[in-house]
């Protein structure tokens, strides 16, 4: 019998810094798989957001920039209007996409800009500890909202795939999740599905991708999964919210 | 190639074509917007690439992450766009790439005006983003200048790996002047394959390259911010550009000016002249590097009496003049910035006020 795993040549062999039961690991090796599979290593820019993977790149094995907070979607854009013939992706979290990077990620979906998204929405800041992010639950305890966060006064959490897909330039919008194999099989699918999009240059491609940070939310990671599973996923709905026709 | 009458904002895009730029994004703000008007026709004839972005904080980045795949890329704004440009300015210094950025400086702060104006010498010459770095700065006096000084731009930039700046105001782009265009630069960037994220397959390497600004390690920023400093020393001693005008005669006073200002510095010279008094001016064409030695020497001519740095600004360049004067003469300031230019018979009582 052949060998049935192995690591993705899109991957490389560093150690992550990742805390123990973070899902960051599953998604970067969804992404480079689906970059193995499609034969576009050595075409592919992607770019590392502020956050916790602004070290992708030393997860990565591919052309990588790194932006500031927020602004991989304009960054994305520079790279892809130059150089079309390159795959672009972004790889960002919830603080700075639906934060600081709210505008940036709006206006180049709208545009269609060809490349792809893929956002990290673990309802929370990770890198700077903890602090409430656009996409933390009522309720949910931040470093920043000690007693939970207050809706009345902060808002309801955004949901971004329903936010980009009432926009009315088409594009490839779905909402996946890490905390089941079946969805993992899926969110692999999908990854898969927007970079083809990418290189039929179809249209703008976002997946988001309900994930965990055990660390920040003060649970282990099994029970970060079942939180995940009860909390977000009735609020943050899984599915394809928007296809190219 | 024949002389064309050209406004100088339709100019400075015309030049950067012209440099081999086939990449543009802005936002736009007054009073440079015709530069983007005037690209928007001009680039699709090239088979180039326009794109108005969604801010000037957006554009900085579209700017970063053309220049790291290794294309020349331009973007032109004025003042508070370059404010909000100077983030993503910091980054495109730290992570070694280069970029033009141009600034029909309008009056300020805040909101200021759209008249023209020099109150961006300090953001131009000593940040204006965060973190130790420095743009090349060239500052145009018209826009034969302006076309001459984009083109040389991206050559510098690519020299040096880093973003340069244009600091011309809204007079220079708002006007029209006779322009004769250099010849074309026929040159392609060099190295990039070494650093650009031009894509592994198209490199002979196939080694992935990394454009960032983020070290962790302490040595290793110290080393990064080292290398800057290093190609910052280098333009100190290979880019310095300056006029002295009227300096060789006997003059009294040596005026220090740039761009728009100093072309009414001249006329004033000019006409002191006819009245028997010399005056000199030293003219920076480099914000940064600044003329220091030019500055020194000029300034000390034993007939020299005294400085004085007239700016439309409330006085910023002249930090830089007393600094490089080291005390040697008195240094004396003359300033407006609320959009009118001062004429040159205001400098000339000014001038003979010094006598």
């Amino acid at each position: 019998m052949g060998k049935t795993f192995t690591t993705p040549k899109a991957l490389s062999k560093n150690h992550t810094h990742y805390c123990p039961g973070c899902t960051h690991g599953i998604v970067h090796r969804l992404v480079a798989e689906a970059i193995d599979d499609l034969g576009i290593q050595g075409k592919t820019v992607g770019i590392a957001p502020v956050g916790c993977a602004v070290l992708a790149y030393n997860y990565f094995d591919c052309d990588f920039q790194e932006a500031a907070h927020g602004r991989a979607p304009a960054m994305a854009t520079g790279i892809k209007r130059v150089r079309p013939d390159l795959m672009v992706f972004t790889y960002q979290g919830d603080g700075d996409l639906a934060s600081i990077g709210m505008g940036e990620i709006i206006h180049a979906a709208n545009r269609g800009e060809k490349f792809t998204t893929i956002f990290i929405n673990n309802a929370i800041y990770g890198m700077t500890g903890g602090q409430m992010a656009p996409t933390t639950m009522g309720g949910q305890r931040a470093t920043t909202a000690p007693a939970g966060r207050d809706t009345a006064d902060t808002g309801m959490p955004i949901r971004m795939a329903n936010l980009l897909a009432e926009l009315v330039t088409p594009g490839y919008i779905t909402r996946q999740a890490v905390l089941k194999p079946q969805q993992v099989n899926k969110t692999k699918k999908a990854i898969k599905q927007a970079f083809q999009y990418q290189m039929e240059n179809r249209c703008f491609s976002f997946v988001e991708v309900v994930s965990t940070c055990p660390t920040n939310w003060g649970l282990t990671p099994l029970d970060a999964l079942k939180w995940a599973e009860d909390t977000l996923l009735p609020y943050y709905e899984l599915g394809d919210f928007k296809v190219p026709e | 190639m024949a002389k064309v009458l050209m406004k100088g904002n339709e100019a400075i895009g015309e030049a950067a074509i012209r440099a081999g730029c086939k990449n543009y994004f802005a936002y736009p703000i007054t009073p440079q917007s015709e530069v983007a008007e005037y690209l928007v026709k001009r680039l699709p004839e090239e088979g180039g690439v326009f794109l108005q972005g969604e801010s000037e904080v957006a554009v900085g980045y579209m700017i970063f992450g053309a220049a790291g795949a290794g294309e020349r890329v331009m973007t032109t704004s004025s003042s508070p766009g370059i404010s909000l440009m100077s983030e993503a300015i910091s980054y495109i210094a730290a992570a070694h790439c280069p970029a033009v950025f141009v600034n029909i400086v309008r009056g300020g702060p805040g909101l200021g005006g759209i008249l023209p104006s020099q109150g961006d010498y300090f953001q131009a010459t000593k940040g204006g983003g965060h973190g130790d770095y420095h743009l090349l700065v060239m500052a145009p006096d018209g826009v034969q200048e302006a076309v001459e000084m984009t083109m040389l731009a991206f050559t510098l930039a690519e020299k040096y790996r880093g973003p340069v700046m244009i600091m011309g105001d809204g007079l220079i782009g708002q006007m029209m002047e006779p322009v004769e265009f250099p010849d074309d630069l026929k040159t392609e960037p060099t190295n990039k394959d070494e650093w650009a994220t031009s894509g592994m397959d198209f490199r002979k390497s196939k080694k992935r390259n990394l454009v960032k600004s983020l070290f962790l390690d302490p040595t290793a920023l110290n080393d990064n911010n080292l290398a800057l400093k290093a190609k910052y020393q280098q333009m100190k001693e290979e880019e310095v550009r300056f006029e002295l005008y009227n300096g060789d005669t006997d003059y009294r006073v040596l005026i220090t000016s740039y761009g728009t200002m100093s072309r009414v510095c001249r006329t004033a010279i000019d006409m002191l002249k006819e009245e028997g008094i010399e005056v000199a001016m030293l003219r920076p064409k480099t914000l940064f590097p600044f003329p220091e030695k030019a500055v020194f020497e000029a300034a000390c001519k034993d007939s020299c009496k005294a400085v004085i740095s007239i700016e439309m600004s409330m006085g910023q360049m002249v930090e830089d003049v007393e600094r490089c004067v080291k005390g040697k003469r008195p240094v004396e300031f003359y300033g407006e910035c609320g959009g009118d230019i001062p004429s040159p018979e205001k400098i000339i009582d000014i001038i003979k006020g010094l006598l």
